[in-house]
């Protein structure tokens, strides 16, 4: 009886597009508008304006969600449209991790080549035998039915192909798991429908990560936070991500507190499940710092669009700041003295980083904000 | 023995006696005929009736989801609760959303193609093609295929009682634990698995079945190398079914104890697994695959061959590279499991193991394009399909060759460039072999011929449309979005646009179909013995169309 929702999704699937799409359109005008008024309105939404004025470094340990974030500051970055999150595009995301070029130009530059090769070879046979072999063509069949010759060659020519794939296939898979020895180690958990994020190299603080609502939802209670341009893409964007330095090995513990998720982060080439009971290891070394954003992957219930990953790469010096904003330290040193590790890193003044490529927007404007 | 031989001898004369004072059918009466059928054309007719109702449920669940995703937001979803969206929260639109992946997943796989397919042309053609009168066990025939209809109505009763968030089962069609046990109290997942069980228990006894047949009932001088290919893919899917269902009934037991009996086989809090259950499960679900593709690689062989008017290239290699999928089929089942957290050893394996499968199904590519290489083709509606099929079972093929790197699957793991891989084997490579194989025997089935310009506009329709759905599908994967989610960033939006109009045209091409289907049922010219003429050479053309209640009581000789 109550699913005669069937019957009317199926008429819904045939009115609705037009409905949607004035909806649609009505709904853009007005986040831009939000966005636009985002600083006047977050500061008088959020109530403890007069701390927003102070750096995030001083703010103790006050829990993170009650303060306004400021834009710009560690954990706060402002995330780059080109990189780190999808972009309409029809091919991989660019990649700022070691691994993830080199699987990136493994795909790009061989497997495609290949693949594409055997479709049009395959497309252009089709095409030669339709048209040659047409009955207008050619009114008596032939009656060959064997050929062993061909036959061998067209055993033998893929399997040379699937060879050629699988040697850099199996070196990709090596330097995937071949775990340097981590600067940084950051546990991940799964919930139904957020990410905890805990940092036991820095005290063991943790960071709740929940996806942040659009102002027009009308699930989001009037003090919720809600989500600006700022905190990156409509169902991307969270309330706390996890913040990592740039440049530093940092390993992932992923596993979860109820069913399976997939800790997942495309920019990194990087995803694993987190299953219950258990611990997986992964991890990324990030060249580039920025905003980078990841979902779920792994069905996880009704929730499961809705628990976003984002992962803000910063400088070291940023993220020794944004560990203390959070009640934490830096193991045997005080934040000043952060950079310890044998990686060389320039100062957030050089703006460079230790990127390969030059600085981005997103770089430039998370300097500025210093 | 002589015992036996002696009571055939004289059960068959009264038999004589009487065909011979009747010499035409004899039916039974509707009832006794459709709902206590012992004959396996009809029992076929059956199973692609049932295929064709499944086929149009499954079929508006993905108009359905299409509709939701073809914008940003939440729209359609929320909309479909009869009451009024007000009457639902949030998480209860969401889990509907489940529940619609869920049900499309499990009805095309389990009530539309495996009922066609096996049921459905295997019932009708296997006996007809190796020269028997029937199955081997008819009543058990009749058996399989109504187990089948009150495991669809339990799969679909399930969407009506709670399954956690809302009603219905929102766990997908793979049902992982602990999602399915933990994640998901109420009836609607326990409604799912007997569904499967029922399901699996159908194909079990179809499959024991087609094997008896295959090996004891082929006529005088049809040795195993004589069988038309379709028989060979029949009989290799029977025994991919045999070893594989009892494995997902396993699992699925463990699931209903784990969720009812406090067992605990996947709950890592006493001592359980949630990796056990995906290896048991991908056991089965990879050679299921292949279950759903063989007997199209069957239907595509005799298609291409009959308007080639040439006998299949390579005979030997085509049967024997169906043999080889089916065995490798079954020790590549982890790369459905590449980010898991296995090992690198076990990637390696499971990627090498994986890639070997593309070369026998290259042998069957090549083989195909030979067969039509030099032969003296004609374009009627199964061979446009069978022609599309090679084509589009070419990329979903390719795909999977990319997939299978484990090192590549992690960017592409459970996004949508999975979803473009195997609609584009099954919704593109399946059902494109469904469709040839049914404008194909159409004629033979029914005793009429169906039209064929409302086929042919059928056939580009859906052509175009299923590669507007699925192509732009691979590019929003390569941008990194998951499968199963009912809303979307923006960025998503422009190709998911497409994917959306394109089921729009692909809708529009089986209204045709449907045109075509009941226009040819009721009005089309009648069906001659052999239709297609020189390149139809398999025992069915001998026969007239529709066959004969019974047909080769005097069994045909093959030299």
């Amino acid at each position: 009886m109550k699913r005669i929702e069937w019957a009317i999704a199926i008429a819904a699937a045939f009115l609705t597009p037009a409905a949607a799409q004035a909806q649609a359109t009505a709904g853009v005008p007005q986040a831009a508008a939000q966005t636009q008024n985002q600083m006047k309105s977050d500061v008088t939404g959020a109530g403890g304006a007069a701390q927003a004025a102070t750096t995030p470094a001083a703010t103790p340990t006050a829990a993170p969600a009650k303060a306004a974030p400021i834009p710009g500051t560690p954990g706060h970055m402002l995330p780059n449209p080109h990189i780190g999150q999808p972009d309409g595009s029809d091919g991989i995301q660019p990649q700022v991790t070691a691994v993830g070029r080199e699987a990136e130009h493994f795909h790009n530059y061989w497997l495609m080549p290949v693949i594409t090769f055997i479709t049009i070879l395959v497309l252009v046979l089709l095409a030669i035998s339709m048209i040659r072999f047409r009955r207008g063509a050619n009114p008596t069949p032939s009656r060959t039915s064997h050929n062993t010759f061909i036959e061998v060659v067209w055993t033998v020519v893929p399997v040379l192909i699937l060879v050629a794939i699988a040697i850099p296939s199996i070196r990709l898979m090596r330097v995937q798991y071949s775990f340097p020895k981590p600067d940084l180690t950051v546990k991940v958990i799964g919930n139904q429908w957020y990410w905890t994020y805990q940092y036991p190299d820095n005290g063991g603080f943790e960071v709740i990560s929940n996806y942040l609502k659009e102002k027009s939802d009308p699930n989001r209670q009037p003090s919720e936070r809600f989500r600006t341009d700022a905190d990156g893409p409509p169902l991307l964007a969270v309330d706390n991500r996890m913040v990592i330095p740039a440049g530093k090995v940092v390993k992932f513990l992923v596993t979860s507190n109820d069913v399976i998720h997939s800790f997942s982060m495309p920019a990194f080439w990087t995803k694993i499940d987190a299953n219950p009971g258990q611990i997986n290891e992964t991890w990324v070394k990030v060249d580039k710092p920025g905003v980078y954003f990841g979902q779920c992957d792994q069905l996880c219930g009704a929730g499961h669009a809705f628990m976003p990953i984002v992962i803000e790469v910063d400088t070291p010096q940023q993220f020794a700041q944004w560990v203390a904003s959070q009640g934490g330290t830096m193991p045997g040193a005080t934040p000043a003295a952060a950079p310890a590790g044998a990686t060389p890193v320039p100062t957030p003044a050089v703006a460079t980083a230790p990127a390969v490529t030059p600085p981005t927007s997103s770089a430039d404007q998370s300097v500025k904000h210093q | 023995m002589s015992t036996t031989a002696a009571d055939a001898l004289h059960l068959e004369a009264p038999h004589e006696g009487h065909s011979a004072d009747h010499h035409a059918d004899h039916k039974p009466g509707f009832f006794t005929r459709w709902f206590m059928s012992t004959n396996h054309k009809d029992i076929g007719t059956l199973y692609i009736i049932f295929a064709i109702i499944a086929g149009i449920i499954g079929g508006s669940l993905s108009g359905v989801m299409r509709a939701e995703l073809m914008y940003p937001g939440i729209q359609v979803i929320n909309q479909a609760w009869p009451l009024g969206s007000g009457t639902a929260t949030f998480s209860e639109w969401t889990h509907h959303w489940n529940v619609l992946v869920t049900a499309h997943g499990l009805i095309m796989i389990f009530f539309m193609v495996m009922p066609a397919m096996m049921g459905g042309f295997g019932n009708w053609f296997v006996p007809l093609m190796i020269g028997a009168p029937d199955m081997a066990f008819p009543r058990m025939n009749n058996i399989s295929f109504w187990l089948l209809v009150p495991a669809f109505l339990l799969l679909l009763g399930s969407t009506m009682v709670p399954g956690g968030s809302g009603l219905g089962a929102g766990t997908g069609w793979t049902i992982y634990a602990p999602l399915s046990t933990s994640g998901s109290p109420g009836p609607a997942v326990d409604m799912v698995i007997f569904a499967m069980h029922l399901a699996g228990a159908s194909s079990i006894l179809g499959a024991i079945n087609f094997i008896t047949t295959i090996f004891n009932m082929r006529a005088p001088g049809m040795t195993l190398h004589k069988m038309p290919l379709f028989v060979w893919s029949v009989l290799v899917t029977a025994f991919l079914l045999l070893l594989a269902l009892p494995v997902l009934a396993g699992a699925i037991t463990m699931l209903l104890t784990d969720r009812n009996f406090q067992t605990a086989f996947f709950d890592p809090s006493n001592g359980g697994d949630v990796l056990l259950y995906q290896h048991l499960f991908w056991f089965f679900g990879h050679p299921e695959v292949y279950i759903m593709i063989l007997p199209g690689f069957g239907i595509v062989s005799q298609v291409v061959s009959t308007f080639s008017r040439k006998p299949v290239f390579g005979y030997l290699g085509m049967a024997y590279a169906m043999v080889a999928i089916g065995v490798v089929g079954f020790v590549v089942w982890a790369h459905h499991m590449f980010v898991t957290g296995m090992s690198l050893d076990t990637k390696m394996y499971f990627t090498a193991a994986t890639m070997v499968i593309a070369v026998p199904t290259g042998v069957k590519i090549f083989s195909w394009i030979a067969t039509m290489w030099g032969g003296s083709i004609t374009f009627e509606t199964p061979m446009l399909f069978a022609i599309g099929f090679i084509f589009l079972f070419t990329i979903g093929g390719v795909t999977g060759v990319v997939l299978a790197n484990g090192g590549i699957d992690t960017y592409m793991h459970d996004t949508y460039y999975v979803i473009a891989h195997f609609h584009y084997v099954l919704s593109l490579g399946a059902v494109f072999a469904l469709f040839a194989g049914f404008y194909y025997w159409f004629g033979k089935m029914s005793g009429r011929m169906y039209n064929e310009i409302l086929g042919k506009i059928h056939f580009f329709l859906m052509f175009i449309g299923v590669n507007i759905i699925f192509f732009p599908q691979h590019f929003l994967g390569l941008d990194g979005m998951p499968r199963r989610i009912p809303d979307y960033t923006p960025a998503f939006a422009y190709w998911n646009w497409w994917s959306s109009v394109g089921f729009i045209v692909t809708a529009a091409g089986m209204l045709v179909f449907f045109v075509n289907l009941i226009y040819s049922l009721l009005a089309g010219p009648k069906a001659p013995a052999n239709y297609w003429g020189e390149g139809a050479t398999t025992l069915e053309w001998t026969l007239p169309s529709p066959p004969p209640f019974h047909q080769f009581e005097t069994l045909p000789r093959i030299d």
